[in-house]
């Protein structure tokens, strides 16, 4: 990280957009100044493909917006941006939702406390990532507020496309949009920051195709690449009904210990947590009550647990469907003969077993069937039985 | 137990089946009174029993009047009360006739052992989980009444009427009350009909078989006792599944795995493989594709579950045969 001279030196591929913010933050001076503030509004949504740096974007905007430093690119080292891209910030609000989605309490607390002034002087920044979370509910008791904030309160959306939100709060906020990051911006990245050697890198940024944050994830992560071969390694396998079973039981598998790695100790020290705030274990006059009490208030936590939980699982499926489509996308450009970078060059043989004993017009039915049952996974059909139709779909072609 | 030979001073009863519990604890208290009809009987639950009420009955009566006490639900009774108990039992008392009712299980066992060691008489009522163990409680149930039963009259009694012993006693006295002689299938065809418990395990066996009125007759019933959509729909996924692992089973992979991965036990292969004749693999993979759509149906994209089911039973079936 040394060497940064602006919070916007973090995004990749992203020159534009990198412009337009600068210009918005510049206004932002002029506006703390007294000034018109060409440039600045207080509403802004971000939006690009998964991966692009939705969220980076917003994050390095809001420690330009909070930076007393250098006032039009934010300095990226002094104590205000660090802290805002720590996530610590007092004057920046972060909302992530964990679970599947974000109801209207959690958004009418969220307006309330958006509606404060800055204690810092600058402004009150509320950066909503994953705003297409936000049930309808939600999302109409943000209206107002991203409409007339208080004068220093800037809202800052993220959602994939523009389609995800309601069109009365898209046409209340000034859109960002994100492009999918160049291969080569990617491996630089993964050089020059993570320090990861550039074999390694050039083929993680082409197995994530413009997913910053996977490809970090490829390229850092051994395990994640395991897991992708594994995922990759379905299609040559699926040589009869049997084997559909069995790989569809495998990603259910996957996904499930995915889910308990993740979340298995975090849940264990919430839940300690709790019970110690909570009084338990202690002595004395009133403890008995107030343990009590606790029960209640466990049952909500391991309500959220299982949210959380759920949603790591479908997060997990997804990748791995995007992945399985990544294949099938290779083995069509294989047969049409495309030339375009193959996202999963790695498994060359298997592409061209698959391409040559097969169609295209199969090939893109099966693309249809690892799309269909990403629609099924996120409408509630249970995932084993999804996985099961497409892993059939896929052997049948 | 018959009631002419004298009761034990001291029984528990023990098992979860409240209609057989009642009997063996009325047939206690029928036993005592036959002895000596003035007796006085205490049927305690656990919320009336306290250490001062357990005293005042237990203890030896003035003009020694016999006492049947009769503690149900002991495993609910609190420690020091099932101290209190225990305490009475190496201590009992002449004319008192001491029945526990323990509803069996680790809750309160030690209590329960306390009693046997004392040398209590011990009456097992435990429900009967066998559909054998049923059928021989329906013929008892008539031999009691003095009438004979054919065996598919019970069988067909059973089906009819389901598990619950009491609803099973209740419908034996019917049918001893308003038939003559022998009691046989078409007596029982002509009071009870149709199918009390049924699981969307038969509805997937007979849809898989490709028998498709019965599928539907059994979906019906299933239905119509409460059975939730989606539990069938899993029990289709089940019978679908382990079609696809035997029809076309993974090379080398031994039988213990294939049953693992059909999510079956390995005698069950067998039936499998019998369902599985007719079965190709195009029409497995439509079968299974099915049942994703089915899944979807049922939890908000189709309006009614039950059609989604029924029309689930019909295209699997018909993906049977399919070239």
């Amino acid at each position: 990280m040394l060497g940064r001279v602006s919070v916007f030196d973090d995004l990749v591929g992203q020159d534009s957009v990198v412009d337009q913010l600068r210009g918005a933050v510049r206004g932002a001076g002029h506006l703390l100044a007294g000034g018109a503030g060409e440039g600045m509004t207080h509403a802004w949504l971000f939006t690009g493909p998964p991966g692009s740096g939705r969220a980076e974007a917003a994050r390095a905007f809001a420690a330009a917006l909070q930076c007393p430093e250098s006032p039009d690119t934010g300095c990226g080292r002094c104590g205000s941006c660090h802290q805002v891209l720590a996530g610590t910030h007092p004057d920046v609000l972060y909302v992530r939702p964990s679970g599947l989605s974000f109801g209207v309490d959690k958004t009418r607390e969220l307006v309330l406390r958006a509606a404060s002034r800055p204690t810092g002087g600058r402004f009150r920044v509320v950066l909503f990532e994953d705003a297409d979370r936000a049930t309808e509910a939600a999302s109409n008791a943000l209206l107002k507020a991203v409409e007339e904030p208080s004068p220093r309160t800037v809202w800052l959306l993220c959602t994939p496309t523009a389609e995800d939100l309601l069109v009365t709060i898209r046409s209340r906020c000034r859109l960002v949009t994100l492009r999918t990051p160049p291969t080569g911006a990617v491996v630089d990245l993964l050089v020059n920051r993570h320090g990861v050697d550039p074999g390694q890198a050039a083929e993680a940024a082409r197995a994530a195709a413009g997913n910053v944050e996977r490809a970090r994830q490829l390229a850092t992560d051994p395990a994640a690449r395991e897991r992708r071969a594994e995922v990759l390694g379905i299609p040559a396998r699926l040589d009869g009904t049997g084997a559909c079973v069995a790989a569809a039981a495998r990603l259910y598998e996957l996904a499930e210990a995915e889910a308990k790695a993740t979340t298995a100790g975090l849940d264990d020290q919430e839940r300690s947590d709790l019970k110690a705030a909570f009084g338990e274990g202690s002595t004395g006059k009133g403890v008995a009550k107030a343990v009590r009490g606790a029960a209640g208030a466990l049952k909500d936590l391991e309500e959220q647990q299982k949210r959380r939980a759920t949603r790591i699982k479908r997060d997990t499926y997804d990748l791995a469907l995007m992945d399985l489509a990544a294949f099938y996308r290779d083995v069509l450009a294989v047969q049409v003969g495309a030339r375009v970078e193959l996202s999963t060059a790695a498994h060359r043989a298997d592409l061209q077993r698959v391409a040559s004993a097969s169609t295209p017009e199969s090939t893109l039915r099966r693309i249809d069937a690892v799309m269909a049952c990403r629609a099924r996974i996120a409408a509630n059909v249970h995932p084993q039985i999804a996985m099961e139709a497409m892993t059939a779909a896929l052997y049948q072609g | 137990m018959s009631s002419a030979s004298a009761p034990p001073p001291l029984s528990v009863v023990v098992g979860d089946e409240e209609l057989l519990v009642d009997r063996a604890v009325a047939e206690l208290v029928a036993a005592a009174r036959a002895e000596e009809p003035g007796v006085d009987v205490h049927d305690l639950m656990p919320g009336q029993v306290t250490a001062g009420k357990l005293v005042e009955v237990t203890s030896p009566s003035l003009f020694g009047e016999r006492r049947v006490v009769v503690l149900r639900g002991v495993q609910d009774l609190g420690k020091d009360l099932a101290a209190e108990v225990t305490g009475y039992l190496t201590a009992p008392v002449d004319d008192v006739m001491l029945v526990l009712v323990h509803a069996g299980g680790a809750k309160g066992k030690a209590l329960l052992d306390a009693a046997v060691k004392a040398g209590a008489a011990r009456i097992n009522c435990a429900k009967p989980t066998k559909s054998g163990e049923r059928l021989q409680f329906l013929k008892g149930e008539f031999s009691r009444a003095g009438r004979q039963v054919t065996a598919d009259a019970a069988q067909a009694l059973l089906d009819a009427v389901g598990t619950d012993l009491r609803e099973l006693a209740a419908a034996c006295t019917q049918l001893v009350a308003d038939t003559e002689g022998r009691i046989d299938a078409a007596a029982v065809a002509r009071y009870h009909t149709g199918k009390a418990e049924v699981t969307g395990f038969t509805v997937a066996d007979r849809t898989v078989e490709g028998r498709i009125p019965e599928a539907l007759e059994q979906l019906r019933w299933c239905l119509a006792v409460g059975t939730a959509p989606v539990l069938i729909n899993s029990a289709l996924a089940g019978a679908v599944r382990g079609l696809a692992v035997v029809a076309q089973p993974q090379r080398g992979v031994p039988e213990t795995e294939l049953a693992k991965a059909a999510k079956v036990p390995p005698w069950k292969l067998k039936t499998l493989r019998q369902q599985a004749r007719g079965w190709t693999p195009k029409g497995v993979a439509r079968a299974m594709a099915v049942v994703a759509e089915t899944d979807a149906l049922i939890k908000g994209a189709g309006r009614d579950p039950a059609y989604a089911l029924e029309r689930a039973v019909i295209e699997i079936a018909g993906a049977r045969n399919q070239r």
